[in-house]
C-alpha cells in the first residue's frame, strides 16, 4: 500500500551547563520552527546526561548546542561520549552556538562538531546549513 | 527488510535507540514502516495505558512527570508520548513538554518522545497508536500519552488509552460548559490540579455536580454510565442502578475484584498539586481503580476491540484515500474538477460515484477471497 513520507527535520535546541541566557537558543528554536522543522527545546541547566537522553529518544537529526558560559571545552566532549554510548553519534549533525574562542574551534570539530556559530551567524545561514548536512538516514 | 528485522531484535532487546528508530520510521511512514508495526503486534498486550488531557497551561506535563517519577519509584519503567500542535503554515512544531518532565531525567527507563501533527486525515491518531505499540513491545508497564485537548484529533488520541484523566484548572467554571460536549465526555478520571489555587473546591464541587447529573440521566441519557462510547459498544452489558454511585469511587482497602464493587464507573475527582506531588498518589490509586473496574467488567476487551476497530477503519479510510489521491491526480488534479463544479458541468457527488465505480467492480468481482475468511 501507499507510503507517503513525511519526513520531518528534528532539531534538539540544547541549553547546557551553568549559563542562564537562553534568548538565543530561544531566537533559534523559533527561526527552525518557521523553517518547518520540528524542535525540541530542553530548557536551561541540562547536564549533559540530560541533553544525551533527550536526543536519543526524540531520534533528533540536528543537536545545536548553545552555550554561553565558557565550558564548551569540557561540557561537549561529555555529550559526544554520550551519544557514542548510545550509537547516536554517527548520523546525528552536531553544531555549537554561542561565545567560542577562536583556538578552540578545531578541538570542537575533532570532537565531531559540525559547526561552530558564533555570534553574528545569520539565522539563514544556520537554516540553511541544517538543510544541507542534516544526516540521511 | 533485512535491516528492518534488525531493528525489530534490537528494539525487543530493549535498546533504546532502535525504539526511538522505529518511532521515527512510524512517524515519517519510512518504506517498511507497515511491517515493522505488524510485526510488533506479537509483541503487545502487556502495557497499562494511560492518556492525560486538558487545556494548556492545565499542569499535563509537570503532572506526567510526577506520575513517571512515583511508578519508577515503585520499579516499574515508563513510556510518555508527548503530543504538541505544528503549524499549519510550515508544518515546524516547538516540541516544549520535554522541558517540564525534570524528575526523571537522566534515568533512559523513562522514555519520553515529542510528537506534532504532521500528517492528516487521523494520521496522527495512528501515528501515536503505532508509537504506543512500539513502546509497548519494547516492555514498558506504563505508557502516558499527553496532548492539549483542544479538538476532535486529540480526543481520538487519547482514545487509544485504557484510561483517560483530563484535567481541569481551577476556577475553569464557565469553560466546563463549553467543555461538556467535549473532553469531559472522555474523562474516566478528573484530576482538578493547581489545588492549591483559589477556587479549586468550586471547581471540584461543580464538577461533581456536573458527574452526578450525567450518572442520573442528564448528559448520558443511554444508561453506560457516563461513557456514551461505552454504550456504543455492541456487547449490551448489564443495566446499572443509579444509586450505587455518589461516591465516585470503590472502596479503598479492595485490592482485587469486590462483588460490593460497583457495576458501572463513576469518574472520580482528585485533587492535585503537580509541582509539589500533593495527590499523586491519590490520582495513581484512582487510576489502579479505573484498570480494575475495566478488567472485572469486561469493559477492557470491549474497549480494546473497538480500538483495534477504529484503527482498522482509519487504516482503510487513508489507503483508499491514498489510492483516489492518485485517480484524482491521472485526472488532472482536484482543482480542474473543482473548476468543472464551478462552471456547472458537473457536481461532486458524480465526480466521486465516477471515480469510485472501479473500485466497487473490483471488490463485486472479488467473491471468494475476501475479508470473511479472517473472522472466522
Amino acid at each position: 500500500m501507499s507510503e507517503q513520507e513525511t519526513r520531518s527535520i528534528r532539531c534538539l535546541v540544547a541549553k547546557v551547563g551553568l549559563d542562564g541566557h537562553d534568548r538565543g537558543a530561544h531566537v533559534i528554536a523559533r527561526a527552525f520552527r518557521d523553517a518547518g522543522f520540528e524542535v525540541i527545546y530542553s530548557g536551561l541547566h541540562k547536564a549533559p546526561a540530560e541533553i544525551v537522553q533527550a536526543a536519543v529518544q526524540e531520534d533528533v537529526d540536528v543537536l545545536g548546542i548553545s552555550i554561553l558560559s565558557g565550558a564548551h571545552k569540557t561540557l561537549v566532549p561529555k555529550i559526544m561520549d554520550g551519544l557514542e554510548e548510545y550509537d547516536a553519534a554517527e548520523d546525528t549533525l552536531v553544531l555549537v552556538g554561542g561565545v567560542i574562542p577562536e583556538e578552540d574551534k578545531a578541538a570542537l570539530r575533532d570532537e565531531g562538531v559540525a559547526a561552530v556559530f558564533g555570534p553574528g551567524t545569520s539565522i539563514e545561514e544556520t537554516v540553511e546549513f541544517v538543510r544541507e548536512n542534516a544526516p540521511e538516514r | 527488510m533485512s535491516g528492518d528485522d534488525d531493528l525489530l531484535e534490537d528494539l525487543l532487546d530493549g535498546k533504546h535507540r532502535a525504539l526511538a528508530r522505529v518511532i521515527s520510521k512510524i512517524e515519517n511512514r519510512a518504506p517498511g514502516y507497515r511491517e515493522l508495526v505488524s510485526d510488533l503486534y506479537a509483541h503487545t498486550g502487556n502495557a497499562e495505558i494511560v492518556g492525560i488531557t486538558g487545556s494548556p497551561g492545565a499542569g499535563k506535563s509537570t503532572l506526567v512527570d510526577k506520575l513517571a517519577e512515583t511508578y519508577r519509584e515503585r520499579g516499574e519503567t515508563v513510556g510518555v508520548i508527548a503530543i504538541d500542535p505544528s503549524s499549519p503554515f510550515t508544518g515546524g512544531a516547538v516540541l516544549g513538554d520535554r522541558i517540564r518532565m525534570a524528575s526523571t531525567v537522566g534515568d533512559m527507563d523513562v522514555f519520553v518522545r515529542s510528537m506534532s501533527a504532521r500528517g492528516t486525515l487521523g494520521g496522527l491518531s495512528t501515528a501515536t497508536a503505532d508509537a504506543v505499540k512500539a513502546m509497548d513491545a519494547f516492555g514498558k508497564d506504563r505508557i502516558i500519552i499527553e496532548t492539549v485537548g483542544a479538538g476532535q484529533n486529540e480526543i481520538d488520541i487519547v482514545r487509544t488509552a485504557d484510561t483517560v484523566a483530563v484535567l481541569v484548572p481551577p476556577g475553569s467554571g464557565d469553560s466546563i460548559q463549553t467543555l461538556k460536549a467535549g473532553i469531559l465526555e472522555i474523562a474516566d478520571v478528573f484530576v482538578v490540579n493547581k489545588a492549591d489555587r483559589p477556587g479549586a473546591d468550586r471547581t471540584v464541587q461543580e464538577l461533581l455536580e456536573m458527574i452526578e447529573l450525567g450518572d442520573g440521566g442528564g448528559f448520558s441519557s443511554s444508561g453506560g454510565g457516563h461513557h456514551g462510547a461505552d454504550a456504543m459498544g455492541e456487547g449490551g452489558s448489564s443495566p446499572h442502578s443509579s444509586e450505587d454511585s455518589g461516591e465516585g469511587e470503590p472502596d479503598e482497602s479492595h485490592e482485587a475484584a469486590q462483588p460490593d464493587e460497583p457495576d458501572t464507573w463513576v469518574p472520580p475527582v482528585v485533587e492535585t498539586v503537580a509541582t509539589d506531588g500533593t495527590g499523586v498518589d491519590d490520582l495513581i490509586e484512582d487510576l489502579a481503580h479505573h484498570r480494575r473496574y475495566l478488567e472485572r467488567s469486561g469493559t477492557l476487551a470491549e474497549r480494546t476491540r473497538r480500538r483495534y476497530g477504529e484503527e482498522i477503519r482509519t487504516l482503510l479510510r487513508e489507503d483508499v484515500h491514498d489510492l483516489l489521491q492518485g485517480e484524482l491526480e491521472r485526472a488532472g488534479g482536484v482543482d480542474a474538477l473543482a473548476e468543472a463544479v464551478r462552471t456547472g458541468e458537473t457536481d461532486p457527488y458524480t465526480i466521486a460515484d465516477e471515480a469510485l465505480a472501479p473500485l466497487e467492480r473490483c471488490l463485486e468481482e472479488l467473491e471468494g477471497e475476501r475479508l470473511e475468511s479472517v473472522s472466522r
